[in-house]
């Protein structure tokens, strides 16, 4: 067992920022068209965190062009250029799925100090 | 066709891909084996190697009188397999083979013994469906019917039924390799193999 942790620790970022659900982030993608390679930054609320360690997942949920689109991340994934806290929200709960059913000033959250 | 190796399943984890796809992986831990005795067409009618794993703290006489003539760490392994080989060329008694056998990219047949489950019903053995679990129904797993009547008069041999399901010798054919790592006689193969962590597995290349 522990060959296998190593192996994932060995995969782990180092610079991954505390994240908790409520945050919003900004995270950048390197996105491949073509033969070309670009980032792409998307930036919105975590919704909602799952796994630990190298299996870690975000939720991000954004409102883009009036649809909300959630995209799912895996935090330790060499494709993720970056990831930065924009802010932190304050949440009660750990998955924060009634943002779905919000739009506008009450899908915002209180910001944390 | 090239010897295996004898190993042991650690687990399974996931390795993310140059292109950034997730890679589920069994990680299979191969200490260094050892060439224990060749089987020669001449005296055996085959060629193959008889290759030896790890150390046991006892091994029974007879066992220790096969391989007494060896060097002294080879004399008690703890597992002992036979690879066929198209030719003995290059292989001695006492070699030593180790993960390096295997290259990233490479095609591994995986064999090993599968998880044991004791008894089980057809359900879960066969994949029959269960009975309705309510509206009176006392029938939840049973087996329903097992063949017709008077004509033919016996239920006919073959007929799937619960039994013991499990503990099987289980081949995994051409499973990917992703990653060798001979420092620490690892094997990364893409995919589940089988049976439980710590299980002995044989990894050869795939035909």
């Amino acid at each position: 067992m522990d060959a296998i942790k190593e192996l994932e620790r060995e995969q782990l970022r180092s610079d991954v920022p505390k994240i908790a659900p409520g945050d919003t982030v900004r995270v950048s993608v390197k996105v491949v068209e073509g033969n070309r390679e670009r980032i792409q930054v998307f930036e919105g609320t975590v919704m909602r965190m799952r796994g630990g360690g190298l299996n870690q997942q975000i939720t991000v949920r954004r409102i883009a062009s009036g649809v909300g689109v959630e995209r799912t991340f895996m935090v330790h994934a060499p494709r993720i250029e970056k990831i930065e806290v924009v802010r932190h929200g304050v949440a009660r709960r750990a998955q924060l799925y009634f943002l779905r059913d919000r739009v506008g000033k009450s899908a915002t959250l209180r910001e944390r100090r | 066709m090239p010897a295996g190796l004898i190993g042991r399943k650690l687990g399974m984890t996931r390795v993310f891909g140059d292109d950034g796809t997730v890679v589920p992986v069994s990680v299979i831990q191969a200490t260094p084996n050892s060439v224990t005795r060749l089987r020669t067409p001449e005296r055996d009618g085959y060629a193959a190697l008889q290759v030896g794993a790890g150390s046991a703290r006892r091994v029974s006489k007879p066992v220790a009188g096969q391989f007494k003539e060896l060097a002294k760490d080879l004399q008690k392994p703890a597992a002992v397999r036979e690879f066929r080989v198209d030719t003995l060329d290059g292989y001695e008694v006492g070699q030593a083979l180790d993960v390096s056998l295997f290259e990233p990219g490479d095609l591994v047949d995986v064999t090993g013994f599968s998880k044991g489950h004791g008894f089980t019903g057809t359900v879960a053995r066969h994949n029959f469906q269960r009975g309705p679990k309510t509206h009176g129904s006392d029938n939840y797993r049973k087996p329903g019917s097992i063949g017709a009547g008077t004509t033919p008069g016996r239920v006919f041999k073959g007929t799937r039924m619960g039994g013991h399901m499990g503990d099987e010798r289980v081949t995994v054919k051409k499973l990917k390799v992703v990653r060798v790592d001979a420092e620490r006689n690892l094997i990364l193969v893409r995919g589940a193999v089988p049976g439980a962590r710590n299980g002995l597995l044989l990894v050869q290349k795939a035909k």
